[in-house]
């Protein structure tokens, strides 16, 4: 062979070395964990990997990839897409006592992609892509269909830059069946350049990270300006996974948490590709006078910001900063508590929501949110958006939403009803949330009948309904001012910021489970057996007494049954035959 | 005319230029055009110089022999199109270069990839978009009219080879011997993911940058010597090559070394074995046979032509062996429906192929591919048609499980008395011949 290769290489005339290139679009990444804990004792910690690519991604022709994933790459390329967002949940976001999220999402499977506008098929391209991807991260996304996706108006506006925003280049699924193990992390963590093999993503272990009661992995695609001036686009690929460590199961009571005793690994290096590598530990204290958390080792930096409406003190540990592994080899962050916590207040949220099924039977029930608004003073308007599936099929006109007692319009409506076997319901209003107030929406429905072969293998277990959306823009008790996106943490960054005054926050309501009108299943068996035996009997007796002739017949002597009928006599004491 | 090249160039604008046609120009073979020593020259496009011979009798006939291993070079052979049937031959027949090339298909994806294992040490840069455009795009226009190509690249980081290379203290490098590289492959395919936008065939080219302990890292063949080229490609599959860097002594530099590919000794390899691939390889000639370099294209026009002819070859048994499977698929399962265009995808594959051969037998080399590449598209789709699988609505085991139970018990007292007749019925047959 190699002889062979070298009389090639004899024919081979090569050209001398190409003229003056450009040097190929410059990528970045960075990495970045954020440990906070949460008023109810537990941990939530929040990775980040943000790769950025200045490059031009929908040119024809050939493409050349480095940090960003080639698999990515090549979808965005192909089906012409503005915006992905992906997101595969387990548990739920107790908002009550955990506080507001930085980015939460519903449980199960959710996808909402926003198109280029030069895509001519759009549910075409959605449907492939959906196929795609549920190959890509081995989840059953390739259920998405039409009877459960569609076209909010109002709700899920692009997160990255925009100029055109026709509403008809959106899609959003919510798959809520959608369970999430090990193998949907393993393609998660293959689309990190450094893999897991160094730095933050050697944390993520398998067996710890699905061992916690609130675990989402997500992939972010969006474009973004290149710099302040925005005269090019770059695209930024953010992958998030948010874990909530339980206090009792893991901690085993006890609320002193490292990083050892959560991930059972440490740190020990930063990923070599990364530009900047850093972990940031929540710190602020609640009371004014001495400092409830202790921290070790003892931080270089601290980093004040104004995140979601409050200011928050954070310990800063940058991986990539000589000094920081001059004492070991391997950081691992701990956090002690000094006092007991019970005397520590939860603040309350200012906005959360809460959904539930009321009502009776098998026929009719009443989906019912509520909505609280715990600030003191200020009203805001929430966006709200309800998927309910083709078969529980909602009455518009029993629509009812009060606040403090009183009828409560809201200022935009948009309804789609549902089509039967083709599309669900679509309910988005925007409603006015007075300060301080609760406010409860209600509407009733009926429930269908399915097809026999329509019903899971399972139809006791409940049918159910995607969490609906709250999207609202929340005024803050402190004014924040706009940081760089370039210079500040990643978690600041992942909604755009318009003014000071406000900060965005979406929430999702728990999924609801609905029990429908469910036949039996064994019937079939149940007819046939019947059926057999009505005939063979009815009939069978029948035919007989028609067609029987009697004729005597000679007693015979001997034969099996005979002498097992004597056996029996003898036995029993009575005289053979 | 000074040099046979320029009378070749020359030569060019004469003749029309079909594909599949082939020109030979006889000269006389005192003639000073040819250098000494050589018989026949073969140029870069579709034609060849040979010296005649100058004896008596019938000239034709001196020089046929001559001609015919001109054919037999620059066009195909027997055994040429053998191989492009290997697939349906059984594999003691051929020889180990036949499995090679890939079998024909309408596009393939080729990714280069760089795998550095070591970026702590490593900081390695490669152009390789300048040299795709200026080595590998040229040869892939002029492959065009064969199939659809697409080229990626990418790095990966922290990919490692299956095998751990074994160190030499004689020539203290470390080794990978030849036994040990069919496991080289396995453990890299994970990373380096199928396309997933296109169900072409996948061709893969990976640089592999040692780590800075195993450096330098060398591939020996079978009888233990050094590859020169320091690659090795697996059929079907791409080819792998291992980039050797000169580390200076271990204080002066900093970690991580950077490093700039030598791109252009990188692109002779992976352009050699994408030739190989392809299955244009070359061919045994005689002595005194002058053979033209490819030039930038890196492949000259009669190595197309005979990529072509064995390519339609391939293209008309694999449109045969679809439709015999799906005939014989029909035969066994009597319930499948076949929808409408289905059907007419069938007839256009069948009247494609046939097409295909009057072509290929008048020698019409262009039209005859174009043909083929129509009707293996059409039984493709024929076959892989998802309603195929959609049988009619009346499987056997639900006739048995819906009428068993009302026939069964009606129809065994039926079969009892029926019997019971037969046997009164051939008793009284006996009776009247014993009683009379």
């Amino acid at each position: 062979m190699a002889g062979v290769v070298a009389v090639v290489l004899g024919l081979l005339l090569l050209l001398g070395s190409p003229g003056g290139s450009t040097g190929p679009p410059r990528d970045s990444l960075r990495e970045e964990l954020l440990l906070s804990p949460l008023p109810s004792g537990d941990l939530a910690a929040t990775f980040q990997f943000r790769a950025r690519w200045d490059s031009e991604l929908h040119r024809e022709g050939v493409s050349h990839y480095r940090l960003f994933p080639k698999a990515l790459g090549q979808l965005i390329s192909k089906f012409l897409v503005r915006e992905l967002h992906l997101s595969l949940t387990q548990g739920f976001w107790r908002t009550r006592t955990w506080g507001q999220p930085y980015l939460q999402a519903p449980a199960g499977a959710e996808l909402w992609v926003w198109f280029q506008d030069s895509v001519t098929d759009v549910d075409k391209a959605w449907k492939e892509l959906s196929n795609i991807l549920s190959g890509t991260f081995c989840a059953s996304l390739n259920f998405i269909d039409s009877t459960n996706t569609v076209t909010p108006t109002a709700s899920f506006k692009p997160l990255g830059l925009a100029n055109v925003t026709d509403h008809h280049l959106l899609r959003y699924a919510v798959l809520p069946r959608e369970v999430v193990c090990t193998e949907n992390l393993t393609p998660w963590k293959k689309l990190l350049p450094c893999g897991s093999k160094a730095g933050l993503a050697v944390l993520l272990k398998a067996e710890r990270l699905f061992h916690t009661s609130y675990h989402s992995q997500a992939v972010h695609i969006r474009p973004i300006c290149r710099d302040a001036s925005c005269l090019s686009v770059s695209w930024e690929l953010r992958q998030t996974l948010t874990v909530v460590f339980d206090a009792f199961s893991i901690g085993q009571g006890k609320r002193d948490w490292s990083l050892f005793k959560m991930f059972s690994r440490t740190v020990t290096e930063a990923c070599p590709l990364a530009s900047e590598s850093k972990i940031y530990v929540d710190i602020s204290s609640k009371t004014q006078e001495n400092e409830l958390l202790e921290v070790t080792p003892l931080p270089l930096s601290v980093h004040e910001a104004s995140v979601q409406g409050d200011r928050r003190t954070y310990a800063v540990y940058d991986l990539l900063s000589p000094s920081l592994f001059n004492v070991s080899r391997s950081l691992n962050v701990q956090l002690k508590w000094k006092r007991p916590q019970d005397s520590l207040d939860l603040s309350t949220p200012v906005l959360h929501a809460q959904r539930y099924v009321s009502g009776y039977g098998l026929q009719t029930g009443e989906i019912s949110t509520l909505i609280y608004n715990t600030h003191p003073y200020r009203a805001f308007p929430v966006i709200l958006l309800e998927t309910v599936p083709w078969y529980l099929r909602l009455y518009v006109h029993t629509l009812v939403i009060t606040t403090k007692g009183k009828e409560n319009k809201p200022s935009y409506i948009h309804y789609q009803p549902a089509q039967d076997r083709r599309r669900p319901h679509l309910l988005e209003m925007l409603i006015q949330l007075p300060a301080n107030s609760v406010t409860k929406i209600t509407i009733q429905f009926e429930r269908a009948l399915l097809k026999w072969t329509e019903y899971t293998p399972d139809p006791n277990h409940g049918f159910y309904v995607s969490p609906s959306v709250l999207s609202a823009l929340v005024p803050s008790v402190i004014a924040m001012k706009p940081e760089d996106a370039e210079q500040s943490p990643l978690f600041t960054s992942l909604f755009p910021s318009s003014d000071g005054s406000s900060y965005f926050v979406r929430l999702y309501t728990e999924p609801l489970l609905v029990n429908l009108p469910t036949p039996d299943f064994s019937m079939p068996y149940n007819v046939i057996c019947l059926t057999c035996t009505v005939v063979a009997v009815c009939y069978g007796s029948f035919y007989n007494l028609l067609t029987r002739t009697f004729h005597v017949e000679e007693p015979s002597s001997g034969g099996l049954a005979k002498r097992l009928a004597n056996i029996i006599r003898k036995v029993r004491g009575v005289p053979p035959l | 005319m000074a040099t046979v090249q320029e009378a070749d160039a020359a030569l060019l604008l004469l003749q029309d230029d079909l594909l599949g046609a082939l020109t030979v120009y006889v000269i006389p073979e005192t003639s000073p055009l040819l250098p000494q020593g050589v018989g026949v020259y073969i140029g870069k496009h579709r034609s060849a110089v040979m010296r005649g011979t100058q004896g008596p009798g019938d000239v034709l006939a001196a020089i046929s022999a001559r001609v015919q291993q001109i054919v037999q070079a620059m066009s195909f052979t027997t055994d040429s199109i053998t191989t492009a049937l290997s697939d349906r031959v059984p594999m003691d027949q051929l020889g180990t270069d036949t499995r090679r090339p890939f079998k024909s298909s309408l596009g393939y994806e080729i990714t280069f990839s760089l795998l550095n294992p070591d970026p702590k040490s490593h900081d390695v840069h490669w152009d390789i978009e300048a040299a795709v455009n200026s080595y590998v795009q040229p040869f892939l226009d002029k492959l065009g009219s064969v199939a659809n190509f697409s080229v990626d690249s990418q790095i990966l980081y922290y990919a490692v080879l299956g095998v751990s290379p074994r160190f030499d203290k004689a020539s203290s490098s470390f080794i990978l011997s030849a036994l040990s590289l069919p496991h080289v492959i396995n453990p890299v395919e994970a990373r380096l993911g199928s396309s997933a936008t296109s169900l072409y065939p996948m061709l893969n080219f990976l640089l592999y940058v040692p780590e800075r302990v195993h450096s330098p890292l060398y591939i020996q063949d079978k009888d233990g010597a050094a590859v020169g080229t320091n690659a090795f490609h697996s059929p079907r599959w791409g080819g792998i090559m291992v980039y050797n860097i000169d580390h200076p002594a271990p204080d002066k530099a900093p970690l991580p070394l950077r490093v700039d590919v030598d791109m252009v000794r990188v692109m002779e390899v992976f352009l050699a074995q994408l030739r190989l691939l392809f299955g244009i390889s070359q061919v045994p000639l005689p002595e005194d046979f002058l053979l033209e370099s490819p030039g930038n294209n890196g492949l000259t026009d009669w190595e197309l032509d005979r990529l072509l002819w064995t390519r339609t070859v391939e293209n008309i048994a694999t449109v045969s062996t679809t439709l015999t499977s799906l005939a014989q698929l029909l035969d066994k399962i009597g319930n499948i429906v076949i929808k409408d265009d289905v059907a007419s995808e069938v007839y256009h594959a069948v009247a494609s192929a046939q097409t295909a051969m009057l072509e290929l037998a008048s020698g019409h080399l262009g039209s005859a591919f174009q043909a083929s590449k129509e009707a293996v598209t059409s039984s493709e789709r024929a076959f892989f048609d998802p309603s195929l699988l959609h049988l009619l609505y009346f499987p056997d085991d639900q006739k048995f499980a819906i009428y068993i139970p009302l026939f069964l018990p009606m129809a065994v007292p039926i079969l009892l008395s029926l019997v019971k007749i037969l046997r009164e019925a051939k008793q009284s047959k006996k009776e009247p011949m014993k009683t009379d």
